[in-house]
């Protein structure tokens, strides 16, 4: 087997063939180094990665445990001890993790290596990884377009063989967005299923890690790993977490799979409309009832989100003032010159302009008329689904109206930046659960560019998105699919 | 909700401790003009059904004393650092 043939396997066949001892942890860890050697100055998945701390770790693995001996990329945002966490941003540019992660402890339990941090928008503050303070992260289907963000990094490197599988976070679609640009699976756990410790906070009641994966099999081997309660975070679910892979080969003959009206209606781009007809017939082949239902608050879905998720992040990002960690202004006169002065020397521009969008939003004479609303429409989203679940078992939807643009073309208009995100951020509203996998191609632009298929799923039910999407994948060719070397 | 959406970049910049240039202070008022404009179809729902909060349970582990990490650990990322504390510029003149 090539060094080409290796990474370009999924983490259940790389489990396979290291249990069969066909090849050792440290062969694979080698040649993901050489692959990352050979495509990440094109592609520019990886902020940094640490080859001998994880040579230690691959000489040491355990092969017998769930995930012994893979390598797992990370989105720099995750803290893994001893390593940068830079967040994509200025003012993290020089710090290092004191400690790990709970998701790192618990993939390092399961005998997984974590390996690389992964690019991003600044804080997660975005949808194409053009935020990051450091570089741009290029689609491995096009690199003259954006990969998606704000997990960026981790889609392109798994889309592009540079990592066998990712840890992002899931905001506002921030894992499935860029899964769908990059033609890999992306899932976001139920709020609440997978700790938030030791990820640095962008908006709390809304963030949560999640998997980008080659395979749905490799998500549900990924997410046994990390789900489950933590003590160290106060809104993680006691809800018992079932095995995610026993569930998989369930048929989905029977199953109630909704329609949004909202979902597939209009700014939808014609190459992705005809992928979602062509899936659709293909879920109804694989004997599942497709019902059209109505999420009629959809249309307030993006309002509601750039209101409390840019008030929560206001509120987190206080934190970076320039005395406990972080880059510290050398130009200042007196402490609160100081945090006036590092604040604006460590954000990016997206940052800023959300600090702003949520201060305001949460300050006096405001507050009622902008934050205490989107709280009261949040719950009518939350609504909505909990009627539509009581009619099908989960819902399908387009993930995004477009597939990959281009660098700087969403740039001078935020708020159609913040419009495309339709799709996904009323999962993160309503705290369910949601899967984006490959479902197609759309060729209108010139370019051939991965179209992504999204299931939401109850909260705490990732174990049917999951059927549902493995039966859909077993069923078609579209995950095969490799990009251009 | 106001019906002009105008928003005093300024104010707000002094309220989050962040220092904008003219340009920055300027590009915002524009776009999250436009942003709050948008916003405002919140207004056009009736949220007398909204149910007040979520069912979310938040479970509080119990408070007991563990290691954690030490005073350097803790002080490992400090722009300056001295005698196990933060150094600041003098708060008091």
């Amino acid at each position: 087997m090539t060094g080409a043939e290796l990474t370009a396997l999924s983490i259940a066949d790389l489990q396979r063939l290291l249990r069969r001892k066909e090849i050792s942890p440290v062969e694979a860890l080698e040649a993901l180094i050489e692959r990352i050697g050979q495509v990440d100055e094109k592609i520019g998945a990886y902020l940094s990665f640490d080859e001998e701390a994880a040579r230690k770790e691959a000489g040491r693995a355990d092969v017998t445990l769930p995930l012994g001996g893979v390598p797992v990329a990370v989105k720099d945002i995750i803290n893994v001890s001893g390593q940068p966490c830079t967040c994509g941003s200025k003012i993290l540019a020089n710090y290092r993790a004191p400690y790990d992660a709970t998701v790192i402890q618990r993939i390092r339990r399961a005998g997984a290596i974590p390996f690389g941090k992964t690019n991003l928008d600044e804080f997660a503050m975005g949808s194409s990884t053009e935020h990051s303070a450091f570089k741009f992260t290029r689609n491995p289907w096009d690199v003259a377009r954006v990969p998606g963000g704000s997990s960026g990094g981790s889609a392109a490197a798994v889309a592009a063989d540079e990592a066998f599988g990712a840890l992002g976070t899931d905001t506002g679609g921030s894992v499935r967005q860029p899964a769908a640009f990059c033609g890999v699976v992306g899932l976001k756990p139920s709020y609440g299923r997978v700790s938030r410790f030791g990820v640095t906070a962008f908006a709390s009641s809304l963030d949560q890690v999640g998997t980008l994966t080659k395979s749905v099999r490799d998500s549900a081997m990924l997410m046994n790993a990390i789900a489950g309660h933590d003590p160290q975070d106060s809104t993680s679910s006691p809800e018992q977490v079932t095995d995610y892979v026993a569930k998989l080969e369930q048929p989905i003959k029977g199953m109630r799979i909704g329609l949004p009206r909202e979902y597939v209606s209009e700014g939808i781009d014609p190459g992705i409309k005809a992928a979602m007809e062509a899936a659709t017939k293909q879920l109804q082949n694989l004997g599942a009832e497709i019902v059209e239902l109505s999420l009629p608050h959809t249309e307030q879905a993006v309002a509601v989100y750039y209101v409390l998720a840019t008030a929560e992040a206001s509120a987190n990002l206080a934190r970076f003032d320039g005395v406990r960690y972080g880059h510290r202004s050398a130009n200042a006169k007196g402490i609160l010159d100081q945090y006036f002065k590092t604040r604006a020397e460590g954000f990016g521009l997206e940052v800023k302009r959300r600090i702003i969008l949520g201060t305001y939003v949460l300050s006096g004479g405001y507050y009622d008329a902008y934050y205490d609303r989107a709280q009261k429409v949040r719950q009518l989203i939350r609504q909505d689904f909990a009627n539509a679940f009581k009619d099908v078992d989960v819902l399908m939807s387009p993930t995004t109206p477009t597939a990959a643009f281009r660098f700087g073309e969403r740039e001078a208009d935020p708020l159609q930046m913040y419009l495309a995100d339709i799709f996904t951020i009323a999962a993160n509203l309503a705290g369910i659960c949601g899967i984006s996998i490959p479902c197609g191609f759309d060729s209108t632009s010139g370019s051939k560019l991965p179209v992504g298929l999204q299931f939401l799923g109850r909260p705490f039910d990732e174990g049917r998105i999951l059927q549902v999407a493995y039966a859909f994948e077993q069923s078609t060719e579209w995950h095969k699919a490799r990009p251009p070397a | 909700m106001k019906s002009s959406p105008e928003i005093d970049v300024a104010y707000v910049a002094n309220l989050a401790r962040l220092e904008l240039s003219e340009d920055e202070t300027a590009l915002f008022r524009d776009q999250l003009g436009e942003v709050l404009k948008y916003v405002a179809k919140l207004n056009e729902v009736n949220v007398d059904q909204s149910l007040d909060s979520a069912p979310v349970t938040i479970e509080l582990r119990a408070d007991e004393p563990r290691d954690w990490f030490t005073a350097e650990e803790a002080l490992g990322n400090a722009p300056r650092q001295r005698d196990h504390l933060f150094i600041v510029p003098k708060v008091i003149e």
